[in-house]
């Protein structure tokens, strides 16, 4: 009992992280349609610029563990701008100029690009080499309870992961639902020609969707250095797999379908590992499985809609 | 003609590779005027709204708005004050109603990407009027009953009226309706012809591409007949109505005895009498004959 309680929070934990990724994704695509592989690497990136903001940018001062109030927020700021950043050329730079060619151009650059981030931070971040590794910037607490004869731990960052996702998703859909420029990023991603019509200004919707991807991948880079205390270029290509996975499975272009696909793909990787035969060698194997009977049956993934011929 | 028309379309030529789809086209729309731009088939009506909204760049020639030069950037279009519908209908079918003219209300509306975060007075404010308008404008086409409905679970006459309403949210000077009643019958047909009129009497000024020449000719002041990319007629509706050559233009060189009956019917037509407005559908028209090949 102790050890399935544990076992879903882990899976909670996990999922949290592949949702706010897989929302980048799924934002992203609903709006061009482009597959954006290099996606996973701007939540890599969101990792080490928050870690240079901590040993870079804060005063020597500010590094010790009581002063986390100062500068885990100045992390998760670093991070978020810095991925922001990243996004945003990333679209002007590399998808921009492809936007009119035929999809699998800049498929393609997307797998470009994820190699030159990921070979440049490995290249030029100190250490980066290997995994480097992450100040603790946040409570230490460990909460442990008894239940029956085992124990379940769960910890203050993990805590911050469930609730920063969840929350951050709900800001996001009622961004996407009930303000201007949310309704302005719908019709784009529905019919871009008769948005313009409209007065959209299509880049500046486009350029919104990634800065909020962006924001959303670094700050999920921030919490995965502080739960995890390390940092790692080869983490952007995993969780941009999963958070891949995640986004096909809830149906990609759909808010909703990118959390509970996320969740989905965090309870299934622990819980596999925990009961199902082959242990945690198998977790990954499951998760595509899963994937597969799910795109057989409905192409479009659990909330996706079924795509339509454009007039 | 002597104050400035509220749209100018001057000398528009549209060439696509070998194929030119307009030529020297001019059209001038006079405040509270609605206008008629009738054709057949690949006349290049709808390649000429497109050049009116900036979806095209017209190869020669502009097009005015009150005296200024429109730029060929739809959405800067729109914002100037020109506003259209579409001949296959082109709503977000998986927003509601509602929605659908919040975002022709777009443009204007000034919330930016934080203020939609951070919900401030001024941008709930903003919300507000922009969703009172939106109200107004779908009970102002006869939608008020159906605001949450998603746009691609209306009725085919429901959504035509809807694609007007987003169209009016954007506040036009303009309103280009390409086809608005395609597809409707004689009770839609007849709603929207009032509709037509009571957005004129709101002080926009209306352009109607229509193939239902009897609609066209009930409705507007100056009626606009486009043959293969030309202008081949202007004026108001007797005139044109009594023109041979858009007989000819509508029918093809008619065989003799056809030919006799359009001409009896544009005779008629010229003289006002009841069944003057079915002068291009004397063929249907005519009890028993249906083109002769029954």
């Amino acid at each position: 009992m102790a050890t399935l309680l544990q076992q879903l929070i882990n899976g909670l934990v996990l999922g949290g992280l592949i949702a706010l990724i897989a929302l980048g994704y799924t934002m992203v695509y609903g709006i061009i349609q482009l597959i954006n592989f290099a996606h996973g690497e701007v939540f890599m990136v969101g990792g080490f610029a928050s870690l240079a903001t901590y040993s870079y940018v804060l005063p020597e001062s500010w590094r010790d563990h009581g002063h986390w109030p100062i500068a885990l927020p100045l992390m998760a700021l670093g991070g978020a701008v810095v991925a922001v950043v990243l996004a945003v050329a990333m679209e002007r730079l590399a998808y921009r100029p492809l936007r009119n060619a035929p999809r699998l151009a800049p498929l393609i650059t997307a797998l470009g690009v994820s190699v030159i981030l990921k070979e440049a931070v490995r290249l030029w971040y100190p250490g980066a080499t290997a995994p480097v590794p992450f100040p603790r910037a946040f409570v230490d607490e460990q909460f442990r309870f008894q239940l029956g004869e085992g124990t379940v731990t769960i910890g203050a960052t993990a805590i911050l992961m469930i609730v920063v996702s969840i929350l951050g998703a709900i800001i996001l859909q009622t961004y996407i639902t009930r303000s201007r420029m949310g309704r302005a990023m719908r019709a784009t991603a529905q019919d871009p020609d008769t948005a313009r019509l409209m007065g959209v200004n299509p880049n500046r919707t486009i350029v919104l969707t990634f800065t909020i991807g962006g924001a959303l991948a670094g700050l999920a880079g921030v919490l995965y250095g502080i739960h995890i205390t390390n940092v790692d270029t080869e983490v952007g290509f995993l969780y941009g797999i999963f958070a891949f996975t995640a986004a096909v499975l809830g149906g990609v272009g759909s808010i909703k379908g990118a959390v509970i696909g996320g969740f989905a793909i965090g309870l299934i990787k622990t819980l596999s590992g925990q009961y199902l035969p082959g242990g945690t060698q198998y977790d990954l194997v499951w998760i595509f499985v899963l994937l597969i009977v799910v795109l057989v049956f409905r192409p479009q993934g659990l909330f996706g809609e079924p795509e339509r011929v454009r007039a | 003609m002597s104050a400035t028309p509220v749209l100018a379309a001057n000398s528009v030529s549209m060439v696509f590779g070998g194929l030119t789809a307009l030529s020297n086209v001019s059209l001038r729309l006079q405040e509270g005027q609605i206008l008629g731009l009738i054709g057949p088939n690949g006349a290049g009506k709808t390649t000429f709204f497109n050049c009116l909204t900036g979806l095209y760049s017209p190869t020669t020639g502009n097009v005015q708005l009150r005296g200024q030069v429109l730029p060929t950037d739809p959405a800067a279009v729109t914002v100037a004050g020109v506003a259209r519908t579409f001949q296959n209908i082109r709503l977000f079918p998986s927003m509601t109603s509602l929605e659908n003219v919040m975002v022709g209300r777009h443009s204007r509306m000034k919330q930016g990407p934080l203020a939609s975060l951070f919900h401030g007075p001024a941008y709930l404010k903003g919300e507000r009027d922009a969703r009172d308008r939106s109200r107004e404008l779908l009970e102002f086409v006869g939608l008020g009953t159906v605001h949450d409905e998603l746009a691609r679970n209306l009725p085919y006459g429901d959504q035509r009226r809807l694609e007007i309403a987003r169209a009016l949210a954007t506040d036009p000077k303009v309103l280009l309706l390409d086809e608005p009643t395609a597809g409707m019958n004689p009770q839609e047909t007849e709603a929207t012809r009032q509709l037509i009129f009571a957005i004129r009497e709101t002080g926009v000024a209306v352009v109607v591409i229509e193939h239902d020449t009897k609609f066209i000719f009930s409705l507007c002041d100056h009626v606009s007949v486009l043959v293969q990319g030309q202008l081949l007629v202007e004026g108001t509706p007797d005139v044109v109505r009594a023109d041979p050559r858009v007989i000819e233009a509508y029918l093809g060189k008619p065989p003799d005895e056809v030919e006799a009956e359009v001409r009896q019917y544009a005779e008629e037509a010229a003289h006002g009498g009841p069944e003057s407005t079915q002068v291009m559908q004397p063929i249907r028209d005519q009890d028993g004959h249906e083109g002769g090949n029954r």
